[in-house]
């Protein structure tokens, strides 16, 4: 018996004939029926599974070639040597709600109870480029998020936090480049240089036209706003990440975890090829490139996307794009667990979601994490709620273990299995883009959109005839829903008064000096060789509007309009 | 009834989560109506205009993004101030049960919450509009 392990070799006579008895006896095996049965042979995004998986299903992996160790190329293991043991993910809640006075005071809190770095969320009115006075806001103030209509709500945005130490990333991406230019103006206000800024900001307008659907212009000059910013910040701002490149929307929009790996990379590829295009070098770039994925209900699959995701992204900007800084070729990316997969039927329910799927971002090697709250399937989150989603992370971080071993599962056959079929079918998904003749076409043709909403019918199909169960929503329900919890309200009175603060602004500045930088903007916007982002900064000091800037810029470029597909 | 009931599944204001919306469009057409999608940002004005342009039996409105206390009842207003009270009106998303509750009183005709079967959608559709056409014809 002296040559008995063979993990990793051929397998034994012996190990053949135990497989040969296991498939016998599954074979044997009936099916359960009833409730939750229609869907045990596949994942949540369709793929097929088998009941085990053995040797043969990883015979094709190459261990150097497809896997190596963490912090290696083509780094499906992770991109640290180390994993969490050197430093764990950053726990960012994104958060935003009212006016920047309210919004302030919860950043306050959240920083108070250990979180480690800001998230701003952004209000409807200003996503897409509204003031709060405007006839478009109305009853939308404040409500998805803060509401930001110039530089003087960022400036009390960040009352008392010491921007040169805290990051700060911001989800935004119509005005995105404004955004920006309101946080480094804010900063320059206190005396922090832009160069000391750390943070990111989502100025993924690409994943607005496949799924979010918060656009202001068309594609085309979008794309050369979100380039122009990404030139900026890369020259200026050393800290900061430049752009992330997000899935989490397109999943939350209702695509398979194929599709949100293959449409997101997909978009990261279309920005390296933009900004090549305009000139920059794939090194100067692509480090400071982030992405940011959806963590959903379907443990195994997510952590094989995430697994599968390194190893394209590491494997496309080596060969394809010819990066040679091995920064270049690290994914390194965000996580949110699934605001979808919440239910608003028995909400507590959904703490125990967001912990499987926060340990499913986690052992997929995710360098941060937003959990989210158990009621923010009703409304904005309350403090309360937002602190167990923290401590959920923390929980995870401290207590259960998970980090101390890079990659757990690597070597797992199925694990390994599901991780290639997810690279199989997201270099499906690239070569019809292509075919199109590259993501904005494929958006323009409504690829991206039919896909969506074909994979996000099928789901609901599959949860109306109960082949899928959601807990408390198909099955196990029970009567009074809902208990008395409290929920965070925005009033008309936020409304009011954040419209009389934005007339207040306008009254307040120097008229002709907004007139002049609004008119410098408008020049360059028309000149595809100024890079728009001083012009924004200037304009942004001069306290003209959000929407000032953004009307602008429309006047150049024009507003976007979709071609509805269901 | 002769030909298939018409509903305008709709979007207003700026929210872009149009999932829901979609899927609700689809389920109904499965069913055998037909179904006018909005498309996005609309306003009340747009939608009720839409609706009486395009004959409909029901508007279901879809919103997400916590406005819907301000835009149904500003879609009711419209009804009313076009002379279209008859089109059956619904909606759902995000919704809390005491707003749903209110928006009822107000004169929607049905507030969908998330988890709200299709079936259920469906049948409301199919019962309510299918009045409204044997009144109006």
């Amino acid at each position: 018996m002296m040559d008995r392990p063979t993990g990793g070799g051929q397998p034994t006579p012996e190990f053949e004939a135990q497989q040969a008895a296991w498939e016998a006896a599954s074979a044997k095996g009936k099916p359960r029926s009833g409730p939750g049965s229609g869907a045990t042979d596949r994942t949540l995004s369709d793929i097929p599974l088998k009941t085990c998986y053995g040797p043969a299903d990883t015979a094709e992996l190459d261990l150097a070639r497809d896997l190596a160790w963490p912090g290696q190329y083509p780094y499906t293991r992770g991109i640290h040597p180390n994993g969490f043991r050197d430093r764990l993910w950053t726990m960012r809640q994104f958060a935003g709600f009212g006016t920047a006075r309210q919004t302030n005071e919860r950043y306050h809190f959240l920083l108070a109870q250990g979180q480690m770095g800001l998230s701003v969320a952004f209000d409807m009115p200003t996503l897409m480029g509204y003031d709060s006075d405007a006839p478009h806001a109305r009853g939308e103030v404040g409500k998805c998020g803060v509401a930001i209509d110039s530089l003087a709500d960022m400036e009390v945005l960040f009352e008392g936090i010491d921007m040169g130490k805290i990051t700060t990333s911001m989800t935004i991406n119509g005005p995105a480049a404004i955004a920006v230019a309101q946080y480094i103006a804010a900063a320059e206000k206190k005396g922090i240089p832009r160069a000391m800024l750390g943070g990111t900001i989502q100025a993924d307008i690409l994943k607005e036209y496949i799924a979010q659907k918060e656009w202001i212009f068309p594609p085309r000059p979008h794309m050369r706003v979100i380039v122009d910013m990404i030139q900026f910040c890369t020259e200026q701002m050393p800290k900061w990440n430049t752009i992330s490149i997000s899935g989490y929307h397109i999943r939350e929009a209702g695509s398979t975890a194929a599709q949100e790996l293959a449409f997101t990379l997909a978009d990261g590829f279309a920005y390296v090829e933009a900004c090549m295009k305009a000139g920059m070098d794939v090194d100067s770039f692509a480090p400071r490139l982030s992405y940011f994925f959806n963590a959903h209900i379907d443990f195994f699959e997510e952590i094989a996307k995430f697994r599968a995701a390194r190893r394209i992204y590491a494997r496309r900007m080596r060969e394809k794009y010819g990066a040679k800084d091995p920064k270049s070729w690290q994914l390194r990316f965000h996580t949110q667990t699934a605001g979808c997969s919440a239910t608003a039927q028995q909400p507590e329910n959904n703490i125990v979601r967001v912990a499987y799927e926060a340990l499913s971002a986690v052992l997929g090697g995710t360098q941060s994490l937003h959990t989210n709250s158990m009621d923010e399937v009703l409304a904005l989150p309350t403090e309360k709620s937002v602190e167990i989603a923290l401590r959920t992370q923390q929980v995870l971080a401290y207590e259960t273990n998970v980090t101390n071993v890079v990659d757990p599962l690597g070597g797992s056959y199925f694990v390994e299995a599901l991780t290639d079929e997810m690279e199989r079918q997201a270099e499906a998904y690239f070569a019809q883009i292509e075919e199109f003749g590259g993501v904005i076409e494929a958006i323009e043709a409504g690829f991206f959109q039919k896909e969506i909403a074909d994979a996000s019918y099928r789901y609901q199909r599959s949860v109306e005839n109960k082949d899928r169960i959601i807990v408390g929503v198909n099955h196990f329900t029970r009567d009074e829903e809902r208990g008395d919890m409290d929920l965070l309200k925005i009033t008309e009175e936020t409304e009011r008064e954040q419209a009389a603060s934005v007339r207040a602004v306008r009254e307040s500045r120097d008229a002709n000096a907004v007139a002049k930088a609004l008119e410098r903007l408008k020049a360059a916007c028309a000149d595809p060789k100024d890079n728009l982002m001083p012009h924004l900064i200037d304009c942004v000091n001069a306290y003209c509007t959000e929407g000032e800037i953004v009307d602008t810029m429309v006047s150049v470029y024009g507003r976007y309009t979709e071609r509805s597909v269901f | 009834m002769d030909r298939p009931l018409r509903i305008v599944v709709a979007k207003a204001g700026l929210d872009g989560h149009d999932r829901g919306a979609k899927v609700i469009a689809r389920a109904l057409r499965d069913a055998g109506m037909e179904v006018i999608y909005t498309g996005l940002f609309q306003t009340p004005e747009q939608i009720v205009q839409t609706a009486i342009q395009e004959d409909a039996d029901g508007i279901g409105l879809s919103i997400l993004s916590g406005a819907h206390m301000t835009l149904f009842p500003l879609i009711l207003d419209q009804l009313k101030a076009q002379q279209a009270e008859d089109i059956v009106f619904f909606g759902g998303g995000t919704i809390p049960p005491e707003d749903a509750e209110a928006l009822r009183e107000r004169g929607v005709q049905a507030v969908f919450t998330p988890g709200a079967p299709l079936q259920e959608i469906v049948d409301f559709v199919n019962d309510a509009c299918g009045k409204r056409r044997a009144l109006v014809g």
